[in-house]
């Protein structure tokens, strides 16, 4: 089963994100901040990450930055969930190797979509 | 609602659009109509209903066609239809109207015109490609306001969010404060017009490719051949039909057939030519030449 890691401070964000990307038939792992998806792609890379932008510790864009430096640390799809929703945000994280970007709030056929995109799923 | 009341509704709707309600859709009239009847400034309802069976107001009986059309839709809808638009349609037609190089498409049932701009922003992704092509896009709907919407071209956050790769946000829209308008070298592509699908389509000219996609799903069988067999004479001979997932062409017209491979792909059934075919064997069968086209292998 492929993994899917969420990195969002909010605990009910996680627990949404896990309910719709179970029923995708994902694997999901948890990360509360940038630091902790650094530490977890450090021991295993993910499939895929959703990724918040505003976090303590480490923000979304700064852990982006340097997980694209990590090796195989092109692999992962990336794709920013975040509150964040205006162009120059959206332009940033593209140019920082994200894959896809979900502006909050998001459901089950938003997060859908974006992963067939991508071709992480296929439309059934 | 009463059955009385509903056999009206039913009855107005189906001659009117050929829309068919069923008496366990009979929710869908109260909860669509009731703001109908606000609008109109009728005190309920019931007074409505009244009033239209007394006096039957084109306008009013205008608004509530409108009212119980469906307008779901999102861009890239089902993802599939677009990719054998630009994989197998396409490819086709560039070569066959390689001398004319216009290319005709009607999106029947646009409702807020997800599905044109979809197509548009596919051409325009080619652009390279299609120097010199003409592309004209001809998309109709029965509502004005949804009409009007489609034109707007301004969506919300949702709305962009459901089908619309980002690098295309990107590329085509402009974020007006909570709205993602989409730009004008993409909406000028798309001409838009008032159309009902009971109405006769010869003003609409012919067409190279036809998406009639989750429309005929609330025709009956009747009206659904009908329909299908009217765009058969639209439809340029070579031209392609994309049909909804669930939507079928068997058991109601014998103008189109199936794609086997490709799953809402039709083409336009071949007339049988009487004089049998001189090449002797090896030959496939007059009704099936449209398969020889090099499009769907038949071996």
């Amino acid at each position: 089963m492929r993994t899917c890691l969420v990195v969002d401070d909010s605990r009910v964000v996680r627990k949404v994100a896990r309910r719709i990307l179970e029923d995708l038939h994902f694997n999901c792992e948890e990360a509360e901040d940038g630091q902790q998806a650094y530490e977890y792609c450090a021991t295993a890379m993910p499939e895929v990450i959703l990724l918040d932008w505003n976090m303590p510790v480490m923000s979304g864009i700064e852990f982006l930055e340097k997980l694209r430096q990590m090796p195989s640390g092109d692999s992962p799809r990336v794709v920013f969930c975040t509150t964040e929703n205006d162009m120059s945000h959206i332009q940033r994280a593209m140019m920082a190797g994200a894959n896809e970007y979900i502006m909050k709030p998001f459901d089950t056929d938003i997060i859908k979509s974006k992963f067939i995109q991508i071709g992480l799923i296929d439309e059934e | 609602m009463k059955i009385s009341d509903f056999e009206l509704y039913k009855s107005l709707l189906y001659e009117k659009s050929g829309l068919v309600i069923t008496p366990d859709k009979s929710y869908l009239l109260d909860s669509r109509l009731t703001p109908i009847a606000k609008k109109w400034n009728f005190a309920s309802l019931e007074a409505m209903t009244l009033q239209l069976r007394a006096i039957p107001d084109n306008k009013l009986i205008k608004d509530i066609v409108e009212a119980m059309t469906t307008n779901e839709t999102s861009f890239f809808r089902d993802t599939k239809p677009f990719q054998i638009f630009q994989e197998t349609i396409l490819p086709v037609l560039l070569e066959k109207r390689k001398i004319k190089k216009t290319i005709r498409i009607w999106c029947a049932a646009c409702s807020s015109g997800q599905e044109p701009y979809s197509l548009a922003m596919i051409l325009k992704e080619k652009e390279a490609l299609l120097k010199g092509w003409r592309f004209e896009i001809m998309a109709t709907d029965i509502s004005d306001d949804i009409l009007d919407q489609a034109k707007r071209a301004s969506y919300t956050q949702f709305e962009v969010q459901r089908g619309l790769p980002i690098q295309y946000l990107m590329k085509y829209f402009m974020q007006i404060g909570e709205t993602w308008q989409l730009k004008d070298e993409i909406r000028n592509m798309v001409r838009y017009s008032n159309f009902n699908l009971l109405d006769p389509m010869s003003r609409l000219g012919s067409f190279d490719i036809i998406f009639c996609r989750n429309v005929l799903i609330y025709f009956d069988e009747k009206t659904k051949g009908d329909i299908l067999n009217r765009m058969s004479t639209q439809l340029e001979n070579d031209g392609f039909l994309l049909l909804g997932g669930a939507e079928t062409v068997l058991g109601i017209t014998d103008k189109f057939q199936p794609n086997p491979e490709k799953r809402g792909l039709y083409v336009k059934t071949q007339p049988k030519t009487d004089t049998p075919s001189a090449t002797g064997s090896g030959s496939s069968t007059s009704s099936t030449s449209s398969f020889t086209s090099g499009l769907f292998k038949r071996t």
